[in-house]
């Protein structure tokens, strides 16, 4: 069943159509990669779904409800989270409260004063368990700002992680690091959201890595959707092999 | 996961009360030692570090830059005067209960709009609103006094035990009203460093760092800065409240937007990255312009001096160099 579905989803910006007529479809508990070429239109997609835009024209339907003119926080209580392009980080808190924070809001705790933040056990638990995972546990006490490139784009994920969504939108997850720490990154990610059983779409534009952890590939051109399928339809298409060769991709 | 438990109450209470435990036998012990002009100096400098407190709740922790904080210490002030001379009430203590509730109040409304906008924007329209209190306090003379001010009696004490009327009462009102005040102070910093160490304190330093992602946690960023508005706004105020008493007299002066700038002088002097900055900006600033105003016509002119250099030699305040200082130490010796 689909997770989420977009119907004709539309955003201009100028005379740029960044998302033209996109029918876009995530399936329930699929890893699922978005690519294509700088400006393609996949972080506007992203934006649109989260609320960070609003759409000119079409709908928005999660897990069947028109979300289309839901805020961010009722998409986000509805279970949809993202992280963004460049790491967005709490860079004057811990590593532990920039985690612990989202597990706050979740819980609707956010607003408590007459308590100390780190002596909610329940909440403490579970910021760890998610930094575990993550394999940032040991960097609990130091501040955001103190890690190193590959350490903030990990936590970058775990705070948007941390939040426990259904839907999870990642948008370049592994862009500025060295090739070694994007294996490392993404074999991280995919492992704790496989295990958390959490619907997953990466924005990524190396090709291996795509192949390599994908369920399902899209593709989009110019704002359009191009094409849809698994790793291996999408290695055979042709459509793709040309835009793929005409622009390379990079960062 | 057990070796990265949550620490233990002791953990996270003892650095803070190991430097403030002996700050705060200091400043008990300290009047028995310095006389009635210093006791009442220092006094001062308590009041205004309570207003640099209130006010960092926004600079430090949410990162808005209030240029009209003189409005809540005015409001305080004035509120208790008005009891005074139209309610000829003179209990410090229903200075406080009902000057509070009125502080919070205003201090929300006032938020309400301010928070709509941020960064300069947020500034100016701060710094507008507290030129309107002020020119109100000008204007409505018959209601204020105008720039005459309102005088407002010795108040008295613990719900009336302690009362300083007559004469030989002035050395008594100082020496009690000093710990009144120090009791205060120590409320207000233990209730700031819980808010500060909340979820909800949390927050206000994620929305401080990076807005956007902290809306994309789901938390309600115009909210959260309302709340610490109305906090800080009632905190400041509250600083205005303990101050009237100690002057005798609250003139527009106290409203008007060059002592805005004296509480954001405060706060970066002490340095308003850090919890204590203010709380000891406070106490230094009141230090710096009693000399100053002593000792030269152009002191406001010194002041400006001292702050220029104190932003290019000492960026994050004095607490913020002491504690770099101590850190470098420390790992000098462990080396
Ligand atoms: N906020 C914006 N204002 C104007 N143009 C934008 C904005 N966001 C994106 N665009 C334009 O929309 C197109 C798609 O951008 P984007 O979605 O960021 O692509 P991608 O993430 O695939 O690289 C680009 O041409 C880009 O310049
Ligand atoms: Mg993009």
């Amino acid at each position: 069943m689909a997770l989420l579905r977009t119907e004709h989803l539309q955003k201009q910006f100028g005379n740029t159509r960044a998302c033209d007529d996109v029918n876009f479809v995530v399936n329930q508990g699929e890893f699922l990669s978005l690519v294509g070429s700088n400006g393609a239109g996949k972080t506007t997609l992203v934006n649109l779904i989260s609320a960070h835009l609003q759409p000119d024209s079409g709908q928005i339907l999660f897990e069947g409800r028109d979300i289309t003119r839901a805020s961010v926080t009722e998409r986000i209580k509805a279970g949809i989270a993202r992280s963004f392009q460049i790491v967005n980080l709490f860079d004057g808190l811990s590593v532990f409260d920039n985690v612990a924070l989202s597990v706050f809001s979740r819980d609707g705790k956010a607003t408590r004063m007459a308590a100390l933040a780190e002596r909610d056990d329940a909440v403490a638990g579970e910021a760890l368990e998610v930094l575990e995972q993550f394999g940032l546990a040991d960097k609990r006490d130091t501040m955001a700002a103190g890690l190193a490139q590959g350490e903030r784009k990990l936590l970058d994920v775990a705070v948007a992680y941390a939040l426990r969504p259904k839907l999870l939108f990642l948008d370049e997850p592994t862009s500025g690091v060295s090739t070694r720490d994007k294996a490392q990154i993404m074999d991280t990610v995919s492992a704790v959201v496989r295990a958390g059983k959490v619907t997953a779409v990466v924005i990524e534009h190396d090709m291996d890595v795509v192949f390599r952890y994908s369920d399902r590939i899209v593709m989009m051109h110019e704002g359009a959707m191009l094409a849809d399928g698994t790793p291996d339809e999408i290695r055979a298409n042709k459509d793709v092999a040309n835009i793929l060769l005409g622009a390379p991709l990079s960062d | 996961m057990t070796a990265a438990a949550p620490s233990s109450l002791l953990r996270t209470l003892a650095p803070p009360a190991a430097i403030g435990l002996p700050v705060l036998a200091l400043l008990i012990v300290l009047p028995q030692v310095i006389g009635v002009y210093q006791t009442q100096l220092l006094a001062y400098g308590l009041v205004m570090a309570v207003a640099a407190l209130g006010f960092n709740l926004l600079l430090g922790y949410t990162g808005l830059l209030s240029f009209g904080h003189s409005a809540y210490f005015g409001l305080g002030a004035y509120t208790v005067a008005f009891l005074a001379r139209d309610l000829g009430i003179h209990s410090m203590e229903l200075y406080i209960l009902i000057g509070l509730p009125v502080s919070a109040l205003v201090s929300a409304l006032l938020g309400y709009v301010c928070v709509r906008h941020t960064r300069i924007f947020f500034g100016i329209l701060t710094l507008a609103l507290s030129q309107v209190l002020w020119s109100l306090a000008l204007k409505l003379f018959w209601v204020t006094g105008g720039t005459d001010g309102l005088r407002v009696p010795r108040p008295t004490l613990l719900a009336g035990t302690l009362n300083f009327a007559g004469s030989g009462g002035y050395p008594r009102f100082i020496n009690s009203y000093y710990y009144y005040c120090l009791a205060v102070f120590v409320i207000c910093v233990i209730v700031m460093w819980v808010i500060v160490h909340s979820p909800f304190g949390k927050a206000l330093q994620a929305i401080r760092d990076n807005e956007t992602r902290a809306r994309f946690l789901g938390l309600r960023v115009r909210r959260f800065r309302w709340i610490a508005f109305l906090i800080s706004g009632t905190v400041t105020a509250l600083a205005g409240i303990l101050w009237v008493p100690l002057n005798g007299l609250t003139t527009p002066e106290v409203l008007y937007w060059p002592f805005s700038g004296e509480i954001v002088f405060a706060t970066i002097l002490g340095g308003f990255r850090t919890f204590a900055g203010p709380l000891v900006g406070g106490i230094a600033f009141n230090y710096i312009k009693t000399y100053a105003v002593a000792s030269t016509e152009y002191w406001q002119l010194l002041l400006g001096v001292v702050l220029v250099v104190m932003v290019m030699t000492l960026p994050s305040g004095i607490v913020g160099a002491v504690s770099t200082l101590a850190a470098k130490l420390r790992r000098k010796r462990e080396a």
